[in-house]
C-alpha cells in the first residue's frame, strides 16, 4: 500500500513534457473566450415573433437580440405569467463567474510553468468542477425564474422548467436552448486539459517505471 | 286583274317586306364599336395576375404616393400589387392614428379641417428621388412636409400671404432647394383687399411663390413671390439637366375673364406656359429686391425684366413636363388633340435674341414657332405626361379615356391604351425624375361607372395599373382609390427606409418619461400636469383626479420599444383621442370644463389584457 502511494507520489511530482504545458497554455488562451463570447443562447419563437427573440447569456452579463429589445421584451411577455424581471443584476453568477474562470486561468498558467503532474491533475479536478458548477447554477436560475412566479399574475400558469438543452414548447411559444461560443470554448479547454494529462500519464508511467 | 299586274303586285310586296326586314334589322349596337365581348378595357388574366401578384408575406416593388385630392391626406399604395398599406394625414384629422387630437397636430392644422391636397412631390437629388420627404400643397395657400423615416406630417407652411387657390404646387427643383406654389384663383392682394370683379384683369393678381426647404431638416420657409397677371396658374415642373434653375408652370384664362369662365376662359386658341428664372429670382431676392406685401417681398416682374417669360401653348393647357434629359418642355393643351413639344435651348435661344410677340403687364411672350419642336397628335384632351426609361412618353387623354404611348425625337404616337374610365394624372414609376423606371405606369382616372361593386351612387375613383415594360401597353389591374387622387409619385421600395419604432436614446421630448415610476400627476395653479405611461397592459396612473376648470395637460409616451405596439389614450366624452407609436410623446391640453367621471383606455388593440388598459379621470366640482 505504501508503494503504492509512494510510487504515485514520485508519478505525480514528476515534471511535465513540453506538449501538455502547450496544451495548458492554449487552454488558457481558450478561457479569453468567455470574456468576449456569450455562454449560452435562449431563442424564443411564436406566431407573432417570426423572426424570434433572442437573449445572449455571457460570462457576465446578458444581451437581448435586436439591439437589447428582446430581452425587454420576454420581460414584458413574462409579467403577465407574474415572472421576476430577468435582470443582469440578479445573476451573481455574473459576478462570480468572471472571477473564478479568471483565478483558473492563473492556475493553468502556474502548472504550464511549474510544470508537476500533479498540478495539471489539481486544474483538471477544479475545472470539471467548475464547469458542472456552473451548469448546475445556470440551470437552477432558470427553474427559479420558471418557479417563482407572483401569485397575483394575471395569466395563471404551472411553475415550469425552461429548456437547459435543446427545445422545448411553452405555451405560445417554441424555445431553443443551446451553448454558444463561450462554453464550447470552455468544453475545448477541458478537452486539452484532458489530452495533456494523457500525455503526461503516457510519459509519466514510462519515466516512473524507468 | 291581268298576270302581269298581279306579279307586279306580288313583286312589289316582297321588296316592301324586305326593304322592311332590311331596316327593322338595323339598330345601334349594344356597346361602341370595337367593343370586346364583357366590357371596356380587359386584360389577358393569366399574365396580369402573375404580374401583380404579390404573395402574402411578400413585398411590394415600389410604394405609390397617392395623393387624396379634398380628403387632404396621402394613401400609400403597393406597386404592383396595388394594395393600400397606409394613410398618411396631412391637412385632414385621422382619429385612426390620432391625427388632429394631440397640441401638436392640432396646432399644425390650425383652423382648418380640410385641404385639398393634389400634387405629392417627393424630395430630390440631382434630379432622381432621395426617399427623404415627400411635400404635398394644399388650395388654401398651403405646402406641407411628410418625413419618409416615419411617415408622418412634420410640417404645414401656410396659409402662405398673397397665394390664393394653391394648385401649381408643390413641385420640387432638381436638388430639393425649394418647392413651389402658384395662385389659381387670382384675387386683389394683399388678402383681404377687395376689388370689384370688373377690375379683375388690373386689380386682381397672380402670384407664383417659392419655398425653400433647409437641405438637413428639410424644414420649409417662404423665399419669394413675383406678382403676375391675373392668370390662373394651373401646372408645375421643374427644368432639370440642361433646363435646371428654370420651372414651369401652365395657366388658362390668360383672357383675364370673368364669370361664366368655362366659356369666357376659352376664347383665346393659346394660353401661356410661364418659364420662370428660378437662379435669377433667387439673386434678386437675396438682393432685397421686391415691394413689400402682405408681410412679405414680392417682385413686379415689370420692375426687374429678365425673370420670367410666357410660351404660348395650345388652348387652356392643364400639364407641364419636362423630359428627363431637361431638353423638352413637354405642354398639354386639354382643349386641343396635340401636346406640344417645347425644345429649351430654343426658349433660351429666343429670349436672347428677344424673339418676342408682345407682352403680358410687361411680361414678353415669345414666338411660338420659333421655339416648338413639335406637336403630336396624341388624342383628345391631352393632359399629362410621364416619361419612361427608354424614351418614350406617356401622355393622359381626358376626353378619349386613354394612354398615348409616343416617341421622344421622332415624335410619332406608337400605342394607346383605353382607361375606364376618363384618365386625369398618370404616374409611371419615377416617372418625372433624370432616370424614369419604366415598367408600372398608374392611371389616375376620375370615373369607375360601376367596375366594382356597387356602393350606391357616391362611386370611387378608380387607379389603373398599365404594364410598360413591353411595346405595347397592357392592363394588369384595377385598384378603387380612396377620394380623390390627383398626382401621384412612385418610388422604388429600397430608396425609403423608414424606422420602426421611436429608439429610446433620441427621445427629446421634454414630457417623456420612460419609468412607470415617473408617472404621476402634478398641480400648480389651475393647472394640472399628469405624465403618463403607457405599456402594455397598463396606463400608468390609473386615476387622475382634477377640479372642475382645471387646464389639464397629459404628456404620455408610449415606452415600447417593439415593433406595432402602438397604444392609445381614448378619453370618453372630452372628444380626446391620441395614439402613441412605440417610443413616442405626445401631449394633449384641455379644460376639465365638465364634472364628473371620465374613463380614458387604450383604443389601438395592443395585447391580450388590452380591455384591461384603462384609468379614470374624475373632475370634481368645484368647492
Amino acid at each position: 500500500m505504501t508503494s503504492f502511494f509512494e510510487k504515485e507520489t514520485r508519478f505525480l511530482d514528476q515534471p511535465l513534457g513540453m506538449a501538455p504545458r502547450v496544451l495548458l497554455l492554449i487552454a488558457t488562451l481558450l478561457l479569453v473566450f468567455t470574456y468576449v463570447f456569450p455562454l449560452w443562447q435562449l431563442t424564443m419563437f411564436a406566431p407573432q415573433y417570426p423572426e424570434g427573440l433572442r437573449m445572449d447569456i455571457y460570462s457576465y452579463r446578458l444581451e437581448g437580440g435586436n439591439k437589447g429589445q428582446d430581452v425587454k421584451e420576454i420581460n414584458i411577455l413574462n409579467h403577465y405569467i407574474g415572472m421576476k424581471d430577468i435582470e443582469t443584476a440578479d445573476f451573481t453568477e455574473f459576478k462570480w463567474i468572471p472571477f473564478v474562470v479568471g483565478v483558473m486561468g492563473l492556475l493553468f498558467l502556474r502548472a504550464a510553468i511549474l510544470g508537476k503532474i500533479s498540478n495539471l491533475v489539481d486544474v483538471f479536478v477544479l475545472f470539471c468542477y467548475f464547469g458542472a458548477f456552473s451548469l448546475w447554477s445556470f440551470g437552477y436560475k432558470l427553474w427559479s425564474y420558471g418557479h417563482n412566479l407572483a401569485p397575483t399574475a394575471s395569466v395563471k400558469v404551472p411553475p415550469f422548467m425552461p429548456p437547459l438543452f435543446g427545445f422545448k414548447q411553452l405555451a405560445n411559444f417554441g424555445v431553443y436552448s443551446y451553448p454558444r461560443l463561450g462554453s464550447y470554448a470552455l468544453a475545448l479547454a477541458v478537452v486539452c486539459l484532458a489530452l495533456a494529462l494523457l500525455l503526461a500519464w503516457r510519459s509519466g508511467r514510462k519515466s516512473a517505471s524507468a | 286583274m291581268s298576270e302581269n299586274r298581279k306579279s307586279i303586285l306580288t313583286w312589289g310586296l316582297l321588296g316592301l317586306v324586305l326593304v322592311g326586314g332590311i331596316l327593322a334589322g338595323r339598330c345601334a349596337p349594344s356597346g361602341p364599336k370595337g367593343k370586346k365581348e364583357g366590357g371596356a378595357a380587359k386584360s389577358d388574366a393569366a399574365i396580369a395576375a402573375m404580374k401583380t401578384y404579390v404573395a402574402p408575406g411578400d413585398l411590394d416593388e415600389y410604394y405609390l404616393f397617392s395623393s387624396g385630392g379634398h380628403s387632404g391626406q396621402i394613401y400609400v399604395y403597393g406597386v404592383p400589387s396595388m394594395r393600400h398599406l397606409s394613410t398618411i394625414p396631412v391637412f385632414t384629422p385621422y382619429p385612426g392614428i390620432g391625427y388632429g387630437f394631440d397640441d401638436e397636430s392640432k396646432a399644425m392644422l390650425g383652423n382648418l379641417t380640410w385641404g385639398d391636397a393634389h400634387h405629392p412631390a417627393l424630395s430630390e437629388t440631382a434630379g432622381d428621388y432621395d426617399g427623404r420627404w415627400l411635400f404635398i400643397n394644399d388650395m388654401n395657400g398651403r405646402i406641407a412636409r411628410i418625413d419618409l423615416r416615419d411617415f408622418k406630417t412634420k410640417q404645414i407652411l401656410g396659409p402662405i400671404p398673397n397665394i390664393s387657390g394653391n394648385h401649381g404646387s408643390s413641385f420640387v427643383t432638381p436638388n430639393t432647394e425649394y418647392a413651389m406654389m402658384a395662385s389659381r384663383f387670382s384675387i386683389p392682394i394683399p388678402k383681404g383687399t377687395v376689388a370689384p370683379i370688373e377690375k379683375y384683369a388690373t386689380d386682381y393678381k397672380g402670384i407664383v411663390c417659392a419655398i425653400k426647404i433647409d437641405p438637413k431638416t428639410g424644414q420649409m420657409a417662404l423665399a419669394w413671390q413675383i406678382v403676375t397677371p391675373p392668370f390662373d396658374w394651373d401646372l408645375g415642373d421643374a427644368g432639370k439637366k440642361v433646363s435646371d434653375g428654370w420651372m414651369f408652370w401652365t395657366c388658362y384664362n390668360s383672357e383675364r375673364a370673368t364669370g361664366k369662365l368655362e366659356v369666357t376662359a376659352s376664347q383665346r386658341d393659346r394660353d401661356y406656359i410661364a418659364a420662370v428664372d428660378w437662379k435669377a429670382l433667387e439673386k434678386a431676392a437675396a438682393e432685397g429686391k421686391g415691394d413689400t406685401i402682405g408681410g412679405v417681398k414680392v417682385i413686379d416682374p415689370k420692375k426687374i425684366p429678365g425673370l420670367i417669360y410666357l410660351l404660348p401653348c395650345g388652348k387652356s393647357p392643364h400639364g407641364v413636363d419636362v423630359s428627363p434629359d431637361g431638353k423638352y418642355v413637354v405642354g398639354s393643351g386639354k382643349l386641343q388633340g396635340v401636346t406640344t413639344v417645347f425644345n429649351f435651348e430654343k426658349i433660351q435661344t429666343a429670349i436672347k435674341n428677344k424673339d418676342f410677340i408682345g407682352d403680358e403687364d410687361g411680361i414678353p411672350v415669345l414666338k411660338y414657332e420659333s421655339i416648338k419642336d413639335a406637336e403630336v397628335p396624341v388624342g383628345l384632351g391631352p393632359l399629362h405626361t410621364q416619361f419612361g426609361g427608354d424614351g418614350f412618353a406617356y401622355t393622359s387623354l381626358f376626353v378619349d379615356s386613354a394612354i398615348a404611348k409616343w416617341k421622344m425625337g421622332t415624335w410619332e404616337v406608337v400605342d394607346k391604351i383605353p382607361m375606364s374610365y376618363s384618365i386625369g394624372h398618370l404616374c409611371a414609376a419615377e416617372g418625372d425624375t433624370c432616370s424614369p423606371k419604366g415598367k408600372y405606369l398608374v392611371g389616375l382616372n376620375k370615373l369607375s361607372h360601376g367596375r366594382h361593386l356597387s356602393v350606391g351612387p357616391g362611386q370611387p375613383e378608380s387607379s389603373q395599373l398599365v404594364d410598360i415594360s413591353e411595346e405595347k401597353m397592357k392592363l394588369l389591374y384595377d385598384a378603387f382609390t380612396e377620394p380623390e387622387p390627383h398626382y401621384a409619385q412612385m418610388i422604388k421600395a429600397d430608396k425609403v427606409k423608414p424606422i420602426e419604432v421611436y429608439p429610446k436614446e433620441e427621445s427629446k421630448h421634454p414630457l417623456a418619461i420612460w419609468d412607470v415610476k415617473d408617472a404621476g400627476v402634478t398641480r400648480k395653479g389651475n393647472e394640472v400636469l399628469a405624465k403618463v405611461v403607457l405599456v402594455r397592459s397598463t396606463i400608468t396612473p390609473q386615476l387622475i383626479e382634477v377640479n372642475e376648470g382645471d387646464t389639464v395637460k397629459i404628456a404620455m409616451t408610449n415606452i415600447e420599444q417593439t415593433t406595432d405596439e402602438l397604444h392609445g389614450f381614448g378619453l370618453l366624452d372630452y372628444n380626446i383621442n391620441i395614439v402613441c407609436d412605440p417610443g413616442e410623446t405626445k401631449v394633449v391640453t384641455f379644460k376639465a370644463d365638465k364634472k364628473g367621471v371620465y374613463p380614458y383606455y387604450c383604443t389601438n388593440f395592443c395585447s391580450a389584457l388590452h380591455q384591461e388598459m384603462q384609468g379614470y379621470l374624475i373632475v370634481k366640482a368645484r368647492s
